[in-house]
């Protein structure tokens, strides 16, 4: 599994680098976030809530059935709206909201 | 590289559900010092760093904590110990209170109790569980944090653990931390198998592969006695993803069907190494794929349950999405075993522990994932061993000075030090971790009872397994790594090559088939009431020794006999 990092969308504020459970991310020769082997990830998307840009992406790899969709997640509060960018160009947002249980 | 020494009354070892709960419990403690060492960041590291979906262990109206020991019992086929599971039961509803005083989210029914999903389980929102528990130890005074740094070593006199040591995950820096008293906390072992996917997405896996097993080799190698390493746990997932599948199944009321449309669950027995064992022969047998099948939802259900895989395995929901799944009335996941992972949270593998938490080893304490002989833990159970170990090391700490002399331990941590920089200065080695890695997983995954292998092994490829895993352990000591992170991932390997060499004695030691989904001994395929004992083990002069224990009385307090 594995994320991906937008450059432009990257200020190299080192918080996605703090919280990966694996110490997966580095910074590149710019300072910005870099993922120092994308097999390595284990896609708990502690990185995405941790950027405040919204500069990374999850995605599946084909060998687990991807076949190009994303997602990224924003933080407003309590709330956390999750994009989901299909092939087609279609998108998608599921928002969950955390003062909520689980109904499942 | 720079060293950097750090004493407290209290040293905790990964700061995971059960590392960052004792640190909070010992902290309470009047005057306790305590050190907490983890390798990632406590904010979001181990198993929780995705989230959990429901509290998984809980006493519900009407049940008592007998009645939880007597579940774990019979899904463990009687391979407990049932004051571990007795104490840690009594605890359960506690720790479900301190959650919510953190601030987790926790549904209430009409007269304001936990609603329940079932009577062992409760439903929240676990998204941020592990930020919750990670602002309490941070906001605590008496507690300091070291995160980024993976601690490879205990360090010992005379028989008693007095620290450890570790090596920044990034940082050029030893660590050596000193305490009278050391909870190892580290969690289970992911990885040792090859996993289900094993290309790219080789890290697809329920138990998070950054769990390596550090703290059972830690004290594998420094003598402790460990338990039932061969009860390992294989997993009934989310097929690719391998995602949870609590939520559909328990959740949902989803049921198993195979490719007919049958519901196959009840042929085999619902525990949970049946489950997995029903599954695997439907396969066998023609009737796969598998799946598990939620039926009668209406979109705003669906979207519910897209939001629960949301709050604990965000891949699950992206690939429904992806899929355009639960576009009619129904959701369903394909189904797959997944593993074997080497955790104590669920089955019973660990440190062997008297009813305090106490190791073997003088002075070091076991919690959660990393202890063992009480399976179905879970977070809240592990946070409930916790709260039972930081009590046992505070006392300990207090009646037990460190000894004024330090000579034994300089030189072990010098020892460690030199061995590190041995392996950052043959950074152009032929043979990388990584190629050594793929080797011990294809082994243990041919040899010693993996996915490819149905879970079966006989003593003739464990005899194979052992082999390989020894001279990949020679192979490993001539590593090199760039940098620090090189290091970590060395060390990494060299834990779990430690961890498959006892596991393989142990699965050779106990000669029959308990837990057929979770393995099967083709020379023992029968289950045999001869067999109603703990397998336990210690690493002694280099060799393993194997230790047969009765089951204890019921409800005994279990003690050490040194
Ligand atoms: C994907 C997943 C979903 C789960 N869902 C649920 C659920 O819904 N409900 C439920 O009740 N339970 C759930 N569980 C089980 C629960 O999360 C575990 O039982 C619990 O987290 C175990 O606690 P632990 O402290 O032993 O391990 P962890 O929480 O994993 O903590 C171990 C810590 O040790 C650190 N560490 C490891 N090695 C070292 C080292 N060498 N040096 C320093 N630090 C180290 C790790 O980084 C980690 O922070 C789930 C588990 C997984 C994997
Ligand atoms: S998704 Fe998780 S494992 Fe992957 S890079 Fe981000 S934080 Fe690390
Ligand atoms: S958190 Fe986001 S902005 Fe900050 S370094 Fe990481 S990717 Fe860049």
């Amino acid at each position: 599994m594995s994320i991906i990092i937008d450059p432009s969308a990257c200020t190299g504020c080192g918080l996605c680098r703090e919280v990966c459970p694996g110490n997966l991310l580095c910074a590149d020769e710019n300072g910005r976030a870099a993922i120092r082997r994308p097999a390595d990830c284990w896609n708990c998307a502690a990185c995405l809530k941790a950027c405040a840009q919204t500069a990374i992406a999850l995605y599946l790899p084909p060998e687990i059935g991807g076949n190009g969709a994303s997602l990224r997640v924003s933080r407003e509060g309590d709330l956390l709206h999750w994009l989901f960018s299909l092939p087609d160009g279609r998108r998608r947002v599921i928002t969950v909201d955390r003062r909520n249980a689980n109904h499942y | 590289m720079r060293s950097i020494s750090l004493e407290a009354d209290i040293l905790i070892i990964g700061g995971g559900a059960a590392g960052c709960y004792a640190a909070l419990c010992a902290a309470r403690r009047s005057g306790a010092r305590v050190l907490l060492a983890e390798k990632a960041n406590i904010e979001r590291s181990g198993c929780l760093a995705a989230g959990v979906n429901a509290v998984n262990a809980y006493i519900g109206q009407g049940h008592t904590p007998e009645d939880y020991v007597e579940y774990a019992r019979r899904d463990a086929e009687g391979i407990v110990r049932e004051d571990l599971l007795l104490t840690m039961a009594e605890r359960l509803n506690g720790v479900a209170l301190a959650l919510e005083a953190l601030g987790l989210t926790i549904l209430k029914d009409e007269q304001g109790r936990y609603a329940s999903r079932g009577w062992r389980n409760i439903k929240i929102n676990g998204e941020n569980i592990k930020p919750l528990l990670a602002a309490a130890v941070r906001a605590e005074p008496a507690v300091k944090v070291v995160n980024h740094v993976n601690v490879v070593s205990y360090l010992a006199d005379n028989g008693r653990i007095l620290g450890a040591v570790g090596f920044g995950a990034d940082e050029a820096a030893q660590y050596v931390l000193r305490a009278p008293a050391v909870i190892c906390a580290t969690g289970g072992a992911a990885g040792l198998y090859r996993p289900n996917s094993p290309g790219f997405a080789r890290q697809a896996m329920w138990y998070p592969p950054f769990n390596t097993g550090a703290g059972y080799a830690m004290g594998i190698l420094a003598g402790a006695e460990m338990t039932a390493l061969e009860m390992r746990f294989v997993a009934l997932r989310c097929k690719d993803v391998i995602a949870p599948t609590g939520a559909l199944a328990q959740g949902a009321g989803a049921r198993q069907i195979n490719k007919l449309g049958q519901v196959y669950e009840k042929r085999y027995g619902l525990s949970t190494s049946q489950r997995v064992y029903g599954t695997l022969r439907e396969n066998l047998e023609g009737r796969g794929p598998c799946r598990l099948r939620a039926e009668n939802l209406g979109p705003e259900q669906i979207e519910d349950l897209y939001r629960a895989y949301l709050n604990m395995a965000p891949a699950q929901t992206l690939k429904w999405v992806e899929e355009s799944a639960g576009a009619g009335a129904a959701l369903e996941a394909e189904i797959e075993a997944a593993g074997p992972y080497i955790v104590g949270g669920h089955t019973a593998s660990g440190y062997w522990v008297d009813t305090q938490r106490r190791t073997t080893l003088r002075g070091l304490f076991a919690a959660g994932d990393v202890a063992g002989g009480c399976p179905q833990k879970y977070v809240s159970g592990a946070m409930a061993e916790a709260a039972i170990a930081a009590e046992a090391a505070w006392d300990y700490a207090r009646a037990n000075p460190p000894p004024a002399r330090a000579a034994a331990l300089d030189a072990q941590a010098q020892a460690l030090h030199d061995e590190a920089e041995g392996y950052l200065s043959r950074a152009d080695a032929l043979i990388d971790a990584d190629q050594i890695e793929a080797a011990m997983q294809k082994t243990m995954d041919e040899y010693a009872g993996g996915l490819t292998a149905r879970y079966s092994y006989n003593e003739a490829q464990l005899d194979k397994a052992d082999g390989r895993i020894s001279e990949l352990t020679a192979l490993s000591a001539r590593l090199g790594a760039e940098d620090m992170y090189g290091l970590m991932k060395i060390h990494e390997l060299r834990e779990r090559l430690v961890v498959c060499r006892s596991l393989i004695a142990h699965l050779k030691a106990r000669r029959e088939t308990r837990w057929p989904g979770f393995g099967v001994h083709l020379d023992y395929p029968e289950k045999s009431e001869n067999w109603l004992r703990h397998v336990n083990s210690r690493l002694e002069h280099g060799q393993i020794r194997i230790i047969f224990r009765d089951l204890a009385a019921k409800e005994a307090r279990y003690e050490h006999h040194h």
